[in-house]
C-alpha cells in the first residue's frame, strides 16, 4: 500500500484527507458485504432450490450438497423442468399477471391520493411540515399486520363500516357492506398501508421546488393551473418515479394484504407462492416462481434507474 | 462579447414637467407582514420609457415594492397605478410587466429556447412566430449556439442573459429586474450594464431595476430612489444624488463621503456672498456657499466627497477656515487614485482622493507626514437631516 502511495501522490493526499485508506476502502466494503451475505446468497441458495426437483425428504428436495466429490452427479441432477412447468400451467402466468395489474392500479390510486397530499404539505406553513410529515410517518409506529387486521374489522359486513353507513342512514338495517374478501378490500388495505412510501418522496421532490420557478411562470402569463402541469409536475419527476418504484415492487409480490382481506379469488404471485411453500411444501417450484418474480421485478427497476439518471 | 457603448445621453426629464402623466404610480402604498413594515406610505412617480433604480440595503423594502407592481404582493394600503389603471387584484399573469428574478427562475427541465418561449406559447402565438422571436432574442443575448442546452448546462453569466431574454420575450410595457446583476462578476456585470442601457434605449420600454449596488444604479439609471426602512429618502437623477443629497443617510450611502458634525455659526453674508453658511466644529471653521433653512446655532452636518478635498504640505495661504491639519494615518493605494486618511489632533479623521496623475511609485507624501486638507466653499455641502 505505501509504494502504491508513493507512485501515486495524489492519492496519497486524497488518503490523508479522508483518514487512512483502509477505513475508506472499509466504508465501501461493508454494504458490499452485506449484500452478499443478505441477498446473494440467499438468492443463490433459492435459485439452485428451484433447479432441484421436490422429494418427501428433510429438506423435501434433492439433490442436495454432500460434498465436492459428487460434484458431477450433484450438478447433472439439476435441471430447468420447474420452469418449464410455470410455463404449462396457466394459474402462474395468471397470478403473475393479475399481481401486475392489482400493483399497477394501486400505484395509480396512491399517486391520484399521495400527490393532493404532498402538495399540501409542500406548501404548507413551514412550521407545521414537520407535524405533518409526522403525521404521515405515524402508523408506522403500529405493526403493519395489526393495522391490516384493523381493517378487517372496518371492512367486514358486520363491521365498523357497514354500523357507521346503517347510523348515518345511507344503508338500512337490514343492508351490509358486501367488499370484505374482494379486489376491493384489497386495494383499500394496499393503497392504506402504502401511502407513506407514496407521499414521502412526492414531498421530498415538491418542497425543494423553488417558488420562484412558479412567480415566473405566472409572470409570463401562466395561470396556476397551468402552471402546475407545466413547471410542477414535470419537476416532481423524480418523486413520482420514486414513489411509483417504492410502492408497485413490493406490491407486487404482496401476500399479507392479499391473503387477510381479499378473497379466494384474488389471484396474487406471493399468496400463489406462499401455497406452494407451505401448502403444497413444493420448494422448488415455489423458488422457481420466486426467481421468475425478482427478475421480473428488477427489470424495470434498472430501467428506471437508466431514466432517472437521464433525468438528472 | 464585444464592448458595446451605451447611447449618447438624451436629453430625458420628464420627471420635470408638470402636464407628464407618470406612466406607474405607486399612491400612499403600505405594504405590512404581520408587524413588520415593509414599505410605509410611500408615493412615487415613474415615468414611461426611464430607467428608473430603487436603491437601498437589504430589508428597506425595494424589492417588496416591485413585487407589488408585478402582482406577487398586494398593498395593504394605498394604490399602484399603470396608466392610470389601478392594478389591485389583477393576477401576475395578466399584467403586463415582466420580471427578471435575482435568481433567474429558469425552467430547470426546459431548453434554453423552451424558457425564452415560455411566456410567448401563454399568449398563443402562432409557432412561426414563436420561434422568429426566440432566434431574435438569441441572438440580442449573443446565445444562438446555446439554444438547445438545459440551464445547468450553462455558466452563471449565460443563465443571466436567459432570464433576461425571457423577460424581454413578450416585449413588456415595464420590465422588472430584480438585483439583475448581482452574480457577475465586475467586468461581465460593467458591460451588462451598458447593454441593459442599450437595449432599454433601443426597445423603449420602461426598466425598473432594485439594486443594493450604488455604482450599478449610478451607471444605468435615469433617476434612483434611495430607499431606506420602507420609505424613499430622495428620488433624484444620479448626478443630483451624489453632488447634491438631501440627508445623511443618503450622502453615507452613495460613494464616499466625509460627514463633520457641527453648528452654524452664522448664516449672513458677513463671509462675502449671500447664502453662505458658516458651520463650526470644534475648532474648525467650514463656509459653505450654500442655500440654506438652518438657522444659527441648529445642528448640522457638513459633508464633502474625498475626491474634492486638496491635500498639500504646505500651510494654506487663506488662513484657517475649510481648512484640517493632521497626520497621514493611513494610505489606501486604488491604482487610478490614492486615499489618504488624515488624523487630526483630537482624534478626528478626514480622507482626501488624489487622482494619480503621474507614473510614481514613490509618492510625496507618505505615512507620518503633516499635511493640509483644504477645500473650496463649494466643494461640500451641509445636510440638516
Amino acid at each position: 500500500m505505501a509504494n502504491v502511495a508513493e507512485a501515486n501522490p495524489v492519492t496519497n493526499t486524497a488518503a490523508s484527507v479522508g483518514g487512512p485508506s483502509w477505513t475508506r476502502w472499509l466504508v465501501v466494503v461493508v454494504p458490499y458485504i452485506w449484500l452478499i451475505l443478505f441477498f446473494v446468497a440467499p438468492f443463490l441458495i433459492i435459485f439452485k432450490i428451484s433447479l432441484s426437483d421436490t422429494a418427501i425428504a428433510m429438506p423435501p428436495y434433492l439433490p442436495t450438497f454432500d460434498g465436492f466429490g459428487n460434484l458431477g452427479e450433484f450438478f447433472s441432477e439439476l435441471d430447468f423442468e420447474n420452469y418449464i412447468f410455470l410455463t404449462e400451467d396457466p394459474l402462474y402466468i395468471w397470478s403473475y399477471l393479475s399481481s401486475l395489474r392489482i400493483a399497477a392500479i394501486s400505484t395509480l390510486l396512491l399517486l391520484l391520493i399521495g400527490y393532493p397530499m404532498a402538495l399540501a404539505m409542500a406548501r404548507a406553513p413551514s412550521s407545521i411540515r414537520p407535524t405533518l410529515v409526522m403525521l404521515v410517518i405515524l402508523p408506522f409506529w403500529t405493526s403493519f399486520l395489526i393495522r391490516v387486521y384493523a381493517w378487517i374489522g372496518i371492512l367486514k359486513p358486520d363491521g365498523l363500516l357497514t354500523l357507521l353507513l346503517q347510523t348515518v342512514g345511507l344503508m338500512g338495517p337490514d343492508q351490509q357492506v358486501q367488499i370484505f374478501r374482494t379486489d376491493y378490500a384489497v386495494f383499500i388495505g394496499i393503497v392504506y398501508s402504502y401511502l407513506p412510501f407514496m407521499v414521502l418522496p412526492l414531498y421530498s421532490a415538491l418542497e425543494k421546488m423553488d417558488n420562484s420557478l412558479l412567480e415566473a411562470a405566472s409572470d409570463l402569463g401562466c395561470p396556476p393551473w397551468k402552471a402546475f402541469w407545466k413547471i410542477t409536475f414535470p419537476l416532481s419527476m423524480p418523486g413520482v418515479i420514486a414513489g411509483a418504484m417504492i410502492c408497485f415492487i413490493p406490491i407486487t409480490g404482496e401476500f399479507v394484504i392479499p391473503d387477510l382481506l381479499g378473497g379466494a379469488d384474488t389471484l396474487m404471485i406471493g399468496k400463489t407462492l406462499w401455497t406452494e411453500f407451505f401448502g403444497n411444501r413444493d420448494w422448488p417450484l415455489a423458488s422457481a416462481v420466486a426467481v421468475i418474480l425478482l427478475i421480473m421485478l428488477v427489470v424495470p427497476i434498472m430501467i428506471f434507474q437508466n431514466q432517472q439518471k437521464k433525468v438528472v | 462579447m464585444a464592448k458595446t457603448l451605451g447611447p449618447v445621453k438624451r436629453k430625458f426629464s420628464p420627471w420635470t414637467d408638470p402636464n407628464a402623466v407618470p406612466f406607474i404610480r405607486f399612491e400612499n402604498i403600505t405594504k405590512r407582514f404581520g408587524d413588520f413594515v415593509a414599505v410605509d406610505n410611500l408615493t412615487l412617480d415613474i415615468y414611461e420609457k426611464e430607467f428608473f433604480s430603487l436603491l437601498g440595503p437589504s430589508g428597506c423594502g425595494k424589492t417588496t415594492l416591485m413585487r407589488m407592481l408585478a402582482g406577487f404582493e398586494e398593498p395593504t394600503e394605498g394604490r399602484i397605478l399603470l396608466q392610470g389603471q389601478d392594478i389591485r387584484g389583477v393576477p401576475p399573469y395578466r399584467r403586463p410587466t415582466n420580471m427578471m428574478f435575482q435568481s433567474y427562475a429558469l425552467f430547470p427541465h426546459m431548453t434554453v429556447e423552451k424558457n425564452i418561449a415560455f411566456g410567448l406559447e401563454q399568449d398563443n402565438m402562432p409557432k412561426g412566430e414563436i420561434t422568429a422571436r426566440v432566434q431574435e432574442l438569441l441572438k440580442l443575448v449573443k446565445l444562438e449556439q446555446f439554444a438547445k442546452r438545459k440551464p445547468n448546462q450553462l455558466s452563471g453569466g449565460q443563465r443571466q442573459r436567459v432570464a433576461l431574454a425571457r423577460s424581454l420575450a413578450k416585449r413588456p410595457k415595464v420590465l422588472l429586474l430584480d438585483e439583475p446583476l448581482g452574480a457577475l462578476d465586475k467586468k461581465l456585470r460593467e458591460e451588462t450594464q451598458f447593454e441593459l442601457m442599450d437595449l432599454q434605449h433601443t426597445l423603449g420600454m420602461t426598466f425598473l431595476i432594485v439594486t443594493h449596488d450604488q455604482e450599478e444604479a449610478m451607471t444605468v439609471s435615469d433617476r434612483i430612489a434611495v430607499m431606506d426602512k420602507g420609505i424613499i429618502m430622495q428620488v433624484a437623477t444620479p448626478a443630483e444624488i451624489y453632488e447634491a443629497p438631501n440627508s445623511r443617510y443618503v450622502a453615507d450611502f452613495i460613494g464616499d463621503i466625509n460627514i463633520i458634525e457641527g453648528k452654524i455659526a452664522e448664516t449672513a453674508s458677513a463671509l462675502g456672498a449671500p447664502g453662505t453658511v458658516r458651520i463650526e466644529s470644534e475648532g474648525l471653521s467650514i463656509a459653505v456657499d450654500q442655500e440654506c433653512q438652518a438657522v444659527k446655532g441648529d445642528h448640522v452636518a457638513f459633508a464633502i466627497r474625498p475626491e474634492k478635498v486638496r491635500i498639500s504640505l504646505d500651510a494654506p495661504a487663506d488662513g484657517s477656515i475649510n481648512a484640517f491639519y493632521g497626520e497621514v494615518w493611513d494610505i489606501g493605494y486604488l491604482g487610478d487614485f490614492s486615499l489618504f486618511i488624515v488624523r487630526a489632533e483630537d482624534g478626528r479623521f478626514l480622507r482626501a482622493a488624489q487622482a494619480n496623475v503621474s507614473r510614481l511609485v514613490d509618492r510625496p507624501i507618505t505615512f507620518g507626514d503633516m499635511v493640509w486638507l483644504t477645500w473650496s466653499r463649494d466643494a461640500g455641502l451641509v445636510l440638516t437631516r
